[in-house]
């Protein structure tokens, strides 16, 4: 680990530009044998025919060596990529009750989605339960209320757990989400280790960007530690933690910025993960991240090659990463919201079209397509459907989806890749000089300082003077700003819905055996002091007898405190 | 909490650039920020913090998570002349009122402003419960500077 922490990657451009390595002809036919049996040996699918719409056929591949699947998967982390099987259309949706978005959800499937993707409100995302002073107004409003296990059951009623991936969008009191959708699998029959999916659970990127922290750091940290622990024993096919520069980006950094921030939170849970004593090639590979799509195409093309380059170098010569898995960095992708308009917000379609198609050329396993009127408010689902058919466009008819990396070898694309790479691996040394050799250390120091805020501001400012100024044109809004007719069919969330979560809240506290609970939040306060206590289980006896996520979080901010951001404007 | 002054305290990222509203004349115009209620986004209230103090107000940003009573108890610490309070959680039918309300209650004759995210449908509402104006995303800088500058005129 020492030992790791004092090496570096090669950083230099010229000698990690895959397409300017010197390849002998000999390697490059093996590298050429070995795509071929790896494709060989992939599944493909069956439901199209790999050829353009004039019926010319196409390879799999084009282009040179090293091919997608091979290190440092630059063009792809598969050999056959959509070939064997499309990204997954992972629809995010969560709004009022539990039962209201159980319905999205199964609107969802029904519509052909193929993972669900859940969105909770922001008391729940910040740990307050619904009848929190601190909740009023908020309840059900920019996603669902989940106060207790009660609601986790109603928001996946008939939806079967061991057959859906479900995504969590949670952070702070991830765990305790957790705790509760493998009690809701375990009360319908579904066992824990049958569970696919994701919870975010990247408390890094909360004091850097989105701001929804609970505890400091470092108990933070702890606390995913623990998870990744867990998972990695108990739930297999589970991802505990998905890297996430989405938000990052939302809050007004460049797109360097987010591909290095992210992954510099990366290599910081890795080496969090590995100073608990977990091998690394047990955990590594069930890491996954979550990156934006922004509109300027190629810029976001290049970030997404040069992450899976990045990462796949990093774990293997730094960390010392042994198995394949360990060195993929598969991620799920969001168009820009922050990027959508609300003048003229039907042409939000178009700017999201674009950029769903940039993060398929660059490879992403996952997608998320926005609603045009999401600057405006929660999309409807009318707006949700068409975002959906977007990412079907894609797939289906613009033929992205026949060949792996069709950008590959592009000069332009190739440079920028290059480009982006060289910019993030200026910041991983600005971090590892702050740390004195650790990421991690550097990050939590980046964190006090306040390197991330500040310089995610800077970039906020810049871009919106450039707007201000008209040197950068945002169409609809300082340029061909006529025609603008909002839309007036918005989806709303009166105040019947956070009535109706407080009674449902009363009753379950009613029903429930107060002993119990209060015996379950003294033993995880028990196990909170001992660092060497795995806090899972306690959480999940926590939400069995019905303790209430605020009740949990209270408990757990009495051990480790809350944290409080330095303003920094 | 104080919060951060960001009254001409750090040079504009770009120094090169020329600010898009010019600093008034007159007394510079004092306004508090804010985040109101458990509402993490805050790219564009920190934006907004740096465009106002480029045209020369004196701007506190007191920062997430804040109450109502913070907000006034900020106001009468720093005599403010105006209150701009971020909101894009979709809250804001609940808490600008309150707002509004709350500084009524304390007695003070000073302007709150919304911006955020918020339907064209609730515009009309916050006016009517007393919000003195509503910005949107996309609301040009000079725009900005002008609403604020007549809200407090016209308190």
């Amino acid at each position: 680990m020492s030992d790791a922490n004092t090496r570096r990657p090669a950083t230099s451009h010229a000698d990690t530009s895959d397409t300017a390595q010197a390849v002998t002809s000999e390697a490059a036919a093996a590298a050429r044998a070995a795509y071929d049996a790896a494709f060989a040996a992939s599944p493909v699918r069956t439901d199209v025919d790999f050829e353009t719409l004039s019926g010319i056929p196409l390879e799999p591949v084009y282009g040179d060596a090293p091919f997608p699947g091979q290190y440092p998967y630059t063009r792809g982390v598969y050999a056959s990529m959509y070939r064997s099987k499309l990204w997954t259309m992972r629809m995010f949706a969560g709004f009022g009750t539990a039962e209201d978005t159980n319905a999205r959800f199964k609107e969802l499937l029904r519509a052909g989605g193929t993972g669900l993707s859940t969105a909770f409100d922001m008391p729940t995302l910040m740990g307050r339960d619904s009848d929190n002073e601190w909740a009023v107004g908020e309840v059900g409003r920019a996603g669902v209320a989940i106060d207790t296990l009660a609601d986790m059951e109603d928001l996946f009623a008939d939806i079967d757990l061991g057959s859906v991936s479900t995504s969590m969008t949670i952070n702070g009191p991830a765990p305790i989400l957790l705790a509760m959708y493998v009690a809701v699998a375990e009360g319908t029959g579904v066992p824990r280790k049958a569970l696919a999916g994701t919870i975010q659970n990247d408390i890094l990127k909360e004091y850097q960007a989105q701001k929804e922290y609970i505890f400091p750091p470092r108990p933070s940290m702890r606390i995913i530690t623990d998870m990744m622990r867990f998972t990695s024993a108990e739930m297999p096919k589970w991802h505990p933690v998905s890297i996430s520069g989405y938000h990052i980006r939302e809050a007004g950094s460049t797109a360097v910025q987010e591909l290095a921030f992210t992954l510099a939170n990366g290599f910081a849970y890795v080496e969090a993960a590995m100073a608990t004593g977990l091998p690394i090639d047990e955990f590594a590979p069930r890491l996954s991240f979550f990156f934006n799509s922004h509109s300027d195409f190629f810029e976001e093309i290049g970030k997404f090659r040069a992450a899976r380059r990045i990462w796949a170098r990093w774990m293997k010569e730094r960390y010392g990463a042994e198995q394949e898995r360990s060195l993929l960095l598969r991620f799920h992708t969001q168009t820009a919201g922050v990027s959508l308009t609300a003048q003229q917000p039907e042409i939000n379609i178009a700017r999201v079209a674009m950029q769903a198609l940039a993060g398929v050329l660059g490879g992403t396993q996952s997608l998320h397509t926005d609603s045009f009127d999401e600057a405006l408010a929660l999309p409807t689902e009318k707006a949700a459907r068409i975002a959906l058919r977007t990412q079907q466009l894609v797939a289906y008819e613009t033929g992205a989806a026949n060949v792996a990396d069709p950008l590959g070898g592009s000069h332009f694309v190739e440079w920028m890749t290059d480009e982006m790479e060289r910019r993030a691996e200026e910041i991983f040394e600005h971090l590892d000089d702050l740390g004195d050799g650790s990421i991690l250390e550097g990050v939590y120091r980046g964190i006090d300082n306040g390197y991330f805020t500040g310089s995610i501001a800077d970039a906020a400012y810049r871009f919106e003077r450039e707007v201000n100024s008209g040197r950068r044109i945002i169409v609809g809004v300082n340029e061909f700003t006529e025609g603008d007719e909002r839309s007036s069919n918005l989806l709303s969330i009166g105040q019947d819905t956070e009535d109706l979560q407080l009674k449902r809240l009363s009753t379950v506290k009613q029903a429930r055996s107060d002993a119990e609970v209060a015996a379950a939040l003294t033993r995880l306060q028990v196990d909170a002091r001992d660092a060497n206590t795995n806090l899972m289980p306690g959480f999940i006896d926590a939400v069995k007898v019905h303790a209430t996520e605020g009740e949990i979080v209270a408990a757990l901010e009495d051990v480790f405190g809350t944290y409080v951001e330095q303003v920094i404007v | 909490m104080t919060g951060a002054s960001v009254t001409g305290a750090e040079p504009s990222p770009d120094p090169t650039e020329a600010t898009d509203a010019e600093p008034s004349d007159l007394t510079p115009i004092r306004i508090v920020l804010a985040k109101l209620g458990l509402d993490g986004h805050d790219r564009g209230i920190k934006v907004v913090a740096r465009l106002m103090r480029d045209a020369g107000f004196e701007v506190v940003y007191l920062g997430l998570r804040q109450t109502v009573d913070m907000v006034v108890a900020a106001v009468e610490q720093e005599d403010a002349d105006a209150i701009g309070i971020s909101m894009l959680n979709g809250g804001h039918l609940t808490l600008a009122p309150r707002m509004v309300e709350a500084v009524r209650t304390a007695g003070l004759d000073v302007p709150v402003i919304i911006g955020g995210i918020v339907p064209d449908a609730d515009i009309a509402k916050l006016l009517e419960a007393g919000v003195a104006a509503v910005l949107t995303p996309g609301t040009p800088a000079e725009e900005l500077v002008r609403v604020v500058r007549g809200a407090v005129s016209g308190a």
